[in-house]
């Protein structure tokens, strides 16, 4: 296949599952063979691409034209190959997880379950390809709509009002910010194709600049930045493996993933580190590390914990990005794919408590390494991973953004990162430390399960090695990060 | 048929369909006639369109008098571009008219609807395509008082006061109109647009101009539900039956908005009457208001057609909102949602006409549990309600993005936070149904809800796809817009809107 065909049928695999899910949803071992046949080959699809890009191709294809100048369009640049790598390869071992989880716990809806879900990876897919900010938007916004039914899908009350606050605060920014932020892009840069080195580079003075860049950030509601951070825990009433590809990595990613893409390609590392009027992000990000953190401490609800710590990590990738220097853009690169193969395992391990227990506190949690010694194993090396330590990929992108903070002497984004290692091992070794060293107690003492059925271990086992073998070898995301800031 | 005629055609056309109607008995009969004679509606229009790109545009003398002692009928960029829209639309839904209309009227009086729909479909074609100021006035007078008929015929007896309400209004706006016309008679001694606004540049600026501005701006207002002068479309399209409320939704009000463009442009522009006018300036600022204020005010109507009305009020804010820009892109975008607007609104008024098929009301509240009993009506009804948002991907976005465009071309980025804005209530009063729709529990009166039949479901199917594909394929909607706008502003050409640009390496 030529590399334009590549890119359409890495949108369409997709969106094919999607079309074919329905028609077999009398038959479920056959649906979710759709759904897992799609995934394989999507990946196989990506790969092909990668191997593309790595050779230093940018394959591109444009579609129609909805304004002169503005098209529904594809190109693929590093940044956007490693987020569709990451987005499409944990997507199998998320289908494997869903059908554990699905049928483990009887959901109901399984059909439209799978629907939207490969609807979402789509727009994940649309997202990282897009060559302007026109295409960007358009599959940032069809992601927030086809997660809506994901995040609704128990159809209780509190799934409803979590649902509204999705929507509304995800809708409401792209739409009141994000999109204003875009045309005006278009009428200062004359374009919205992302452009090496800066659409508005020179074009603006610094106090538009700075201006524009705030509406970006708090328009990108995906990203989590505080005060937009809300709907992350309240997507949280959503199954787990909802929670874990799509707002752990597919959602969430698309945000940061977007913050970085208008960092480096609207504006330009250089115009807006000499613009003088986008030093503020550092402590908006940094402000919103250690919030979410300390918040994070206070959540007994394991799902609520991992999301206030999402919304922390996050912001390390803004952070990275705030710091505007190529070094510290490229730990954010590799903090997009450690933050995601982490993350994934820590809600991977959350789901599989809950099928296997049906627990969803913390505080019940004493004692459960011996009954779940995989699960609860590939959970310590995931909070490894977050707290950034050797050997889990979390160290990588920390490392980098260290470095580049602490050579241009941006002490507060040390300080922050520093602080916020602390308080992350706050909040996730005490649950390691009771799942293995403390005592079964009361009720859940009596309960005698095992592990969770084998295809969610099978998945968090994965990732978790995955997690380890990132650090290890973490040959492609750097290459694609050091090929993005052109080092 | 030589195809000179086709303008006189497009009229009397559907006017002898009404008079065939008006001696049939039996309604499915009218509905054929009223079939055949919409079908080839739009045959006519594309064909004059199609001419009017080719050679420029089409003047016709009725009757053989020459403008402008008689009446011209002037087909031209815009007024071809709005009569292929409302006759295609028009063509689109009819056959969803003979099962609804059926069930939703007495079968004495269904020939009687079609018509008056035939009545007043002549009127609005009319309206658009005659080049004389009185004959406007003429075909307003024809299509308001069959329209008043279409709602009164509605079950519900709140449809009486409606139309009452309606003719009402109506009337006064036509008085405000006619008034106007008479006005500029005396001061030019013509009838014809083109001719009064050639002799208005000669005689240059007089104080009665300023009268005659003020009558036809409100009566014209009136008759587009510009807000404030909105109270009767609420009523009109809640009470009437469901088709009318769908074609008029899709076309009376966008005729009208043709009208204020073709006075403001056409007419008004060249003598520079509105220099030193704060004209452009009022017409954003009731625009503005409509958005938001009609925006609000849907949010909390427990009827689903009510609060799609109150919609249609906000949405025509976007339109003059266009209009009152001035500016290319703002024109473009307010000539461009007429279009989009009428294709969404459309779609969604008859998504709700086929729920009051299958359940006989459309509170908000009887519509739990249908997204799963009626899924493909209910998802008709999201991705419609999706382009009422302006989500990008439908042809709602389109417009908005050229209006903000406009906006910021001029500075006005307030302006640009306020169409959001208003675009984020919407996503409140169409999440609401959706919400409903989906997540509650089916209610009794729900239990025979199921698909409505084919005839109804493909018109609106067809119409969701037009919503995306003027979503992404903007060439004949946008790049056509873009062009009128381009024309009326004089300037000296249109950026062309390249069709598909298919597979680039």
């Amino acid at each position: 296949m030529t590399p334009s065909e590549l890119i359409i049928a890495a949108l369409l695999i997709p969106v094919f599952a999607a079309i074919f899910i329905p028609l077999a949803s009398a038959a479920p071992n056959l649906r979710e063979g759709i759904t897992l046949t799609a995934t394989v080959l999507l990946l196989v699809t990506v790969l092909q691409l990668l191997q593309l890009v790595l050779n230093g191709e940018q394959p591109e294809w444009t579609g129609l034209e909805i304004a002169p100048g503005l098209a529904l369009a594809f190109k693929i640049e590093p940044l956007g190959m490693l987020f569709a790598l990451v987005a499409s390869s944990l997507w199998i071992v998320n289908s494997l997880y869903s059908i554990g989880y699905m049928r483990g716990n009887n959901e109901p809806r399984q059909t439209s379950f799978y629907i939207c879900f490969a609807i979402a990876i789509a727009s994940t897919i649309g997202i990282a390809f897009a060559k302007n900010l026109f295409t960007l938007f358009l599959f940032y916004e069809i992601l927030t709509l086809s997660t809506y039914p994901l995040v609704t899908h128990k159809a209780t009350e509190e799934a409803i009002n979590g649902g509204r606050v999705y929507l509304l605060l995800l809708l409401g920014t792209s739409m009141v910010l994000l999109l204003p932020a875009i045309i005006a892009t278009w009428v200062i840069g004359g374009t919205a194709d992302f452009t090496p080195g800066g659409i508005l580079a020179g074009k603006a003075d610094g106090l538009t600049l700075g201006v524009l860049l705030a509406v970006y950030i708090f328009g990108i509601g995906k990203a989590a930045v505080m005060p937009f951070h809300f709907w992350l825990p309240a997507a949280m009433v959503a199954p787990t493996p909802v929670s874990a590809l799509l707002h752990a990595v597919a959602v969430v990613k698309a945000g940061v993933f977007s913050v970085v893409k208008v960092v480096v390609y609207v504006f330009g590392i250089e115009t807006l580190s000499t613009s003088g009027h986008a030093g503020w992000l550092v402590y908006v990000a940094g402000a919103t590390v250690l919030i979410a953190s300390i918040v994070a401490l206070r959540q007994d609800n394991l799902k609520k914990r991992l999301a206030y710590s999402t919304v922390s990590q996050l912001s390390y990738v803004v952070l990275g990005a705030a710091i505007l220097t190529p070094i510290s853009v490229v730990g954010a690169t590799l903090h997009i794919a450690a933050h995601a193969v982490s993350k994934i395992t820590l809600f991977f391990a959350a789901g599989s408590i809950y099928t296997a227990s049906h627990l969803t506190e913390v505080s019940q949690l004493n004692g459960i390494g011996r009954r779940m010694p995989w699960t609860m194993g590939a959970f310590a090396v995931g909070a490894l991973s977050m707290i950034g330590l050797p050997p889990t990929a979390g160290f990588l992108g920390k490392w980098y953004m260290l470095s580049g903070a602490a050579s241009t002497g941006q002490w507060v984004a040390v300080g922050v990162i520093m602080a916020s290692t602390v308080l992350n091992a706050a909040y996730f070794l005490p649950v390691v430390y009771a799942a293995f060293w403390r005592p079964p107690d009361g009720e859940a003492a009596e309960h005698n399960h095992g592990e969770a059925p084998w295809p969610m271990v099978a998945a968090l086992t994965a990732t978790a090695v995955a997690t380890v073998v990132l650090f290890l070898m973490p040959g492609v995301p750097l290459t694609l990060a050091n090929m993005m800031v052109g080092r | 048929m030589s195809s000179s005629q086709l303008p006189a055609l497009q009229v009397v056309l559907p006017l002898l369909g009404a008079v065939i109607c008006a001696f049939l008995r039996r309604g499915t009969l009218a509905w054929g006639v009223a079939l055949c004679v919409t079908w080839t509606m739009p045959v006519i229009a594309l064909s004059m369109l199609w001419q009017v790109l080719a050679t420029g545009p089409i003047s016709y003398a009725m009757g053989g008098w020459a403008p402008p002692w008689g009446i011209e009928y002037r087909v031209d960029m815009l007024s071809g571009f709005v009569l292929f829209l409302v006759s295609g639309v028009a063509a689109v839904i009819i056959p969803f008219a003979r099962k609804s209309i059926a069930t939703e009227i007495d079968s004495t009086r269904q020939a009687w609807f079609y018509t008056m729909y035939l009545l007043s479909l002549c009127g609005l074609l009319g309206i658009t395509i005659t080049g004389d100021a009185f004959n406007v006035f003429v075909f307003l007078e024809i299509s308001s008082l069959s329209t008043y008929v279409m709602i009164a015929l509605g079950r519900d007896r709140r449809a009486l006061l409606a139309a009452y309400q309606y003719l009402i209004v109506g009337t006064i706006g036509a008085t405000f109109y006619v008034l106007g016309v008479g006005i500029l008679y005396s001061l030019t001694g013509s009838l014809n647009m083109v001719d009064i606004s050639s002799r208005l540049g000669e005689l240059g600026f007089q104080p009665p101009v300023l009268a005659a501005v003020a009558f036809l701006f409100v009566g014209i207002s009136l008759k587009l539900a510009l807000f404030p002068l909105h109270s009767w479309l609420p009523g009109a399209y809640a009470y009437a039956p469901s088709f009318a409320t769908a074609f008029l939704a899709a076309s009376a009000t966008k005729v009208a908005v043709y009208l204020l463009v073709r006075y403001f442009f056409s007419v008004f522009s060249v003598s520079q009457i509105f220099e030193g006018l704060p004209v452009s300036e009022i017409l954003i600022v009731l625009s503005v208001a409509g958005m938001i204020g009609a925006s609000l005010v849907a949010v909390f109507q427990e009827d689903v057609k009510r609060m799609l009305a109150y919609s249609s009020v906000a949405q025509i804010g976007y339109m003059t909102l266009g209009i009152g820009l001035a500016n290319k892109q703002g024109l473009t975008g307010g000539i461009v949602h007429l279009f989009n607007h009428a294709i969404t609104k459309a779609a969604l008024f008859l998504a709700v006409g086929a729920i009051v098929y299958r359940m006989k009301t459309c509170k908000i509240d009887d519509f739990a549990g249908l997204g799963r009993r009626m899924p493909l009506t209910m998802g008709v009804f999201v991705l419609a309600g999706l382009s009422i948002i302006g989500t990008p991907g439908t042809a709602g976005f389109v417009s908005k993005w050229f209006l903000a465009v406009g906006a910021l071309e001029e500075g006005w980025w307030w302006l640009v936070a306020i169409v959001m804005v208003s675009s984020l209530i919407s996503v409140v009063y169409i999440g609401r149904v959706i919400e409903i729709a989906w997540f509650r529990e089916a209610k009794p009166i729900a239990d025979n809800a199921r698909e409505p039949p084919a005839s109804m479901l493909l018109p609106m199917l067809f119409l969701a796809g037009c919503v995306v594909y003027f979503g992404f394929a903007t060439s004949m909607s946008a790049g056509y817009a873009s062009k009128a706008a381009a024309h009326l502003l004089g300037a000296e050409q249109a950026i062309e809107v390249p069709a598909a640009a298919g597979t680039k390496q």
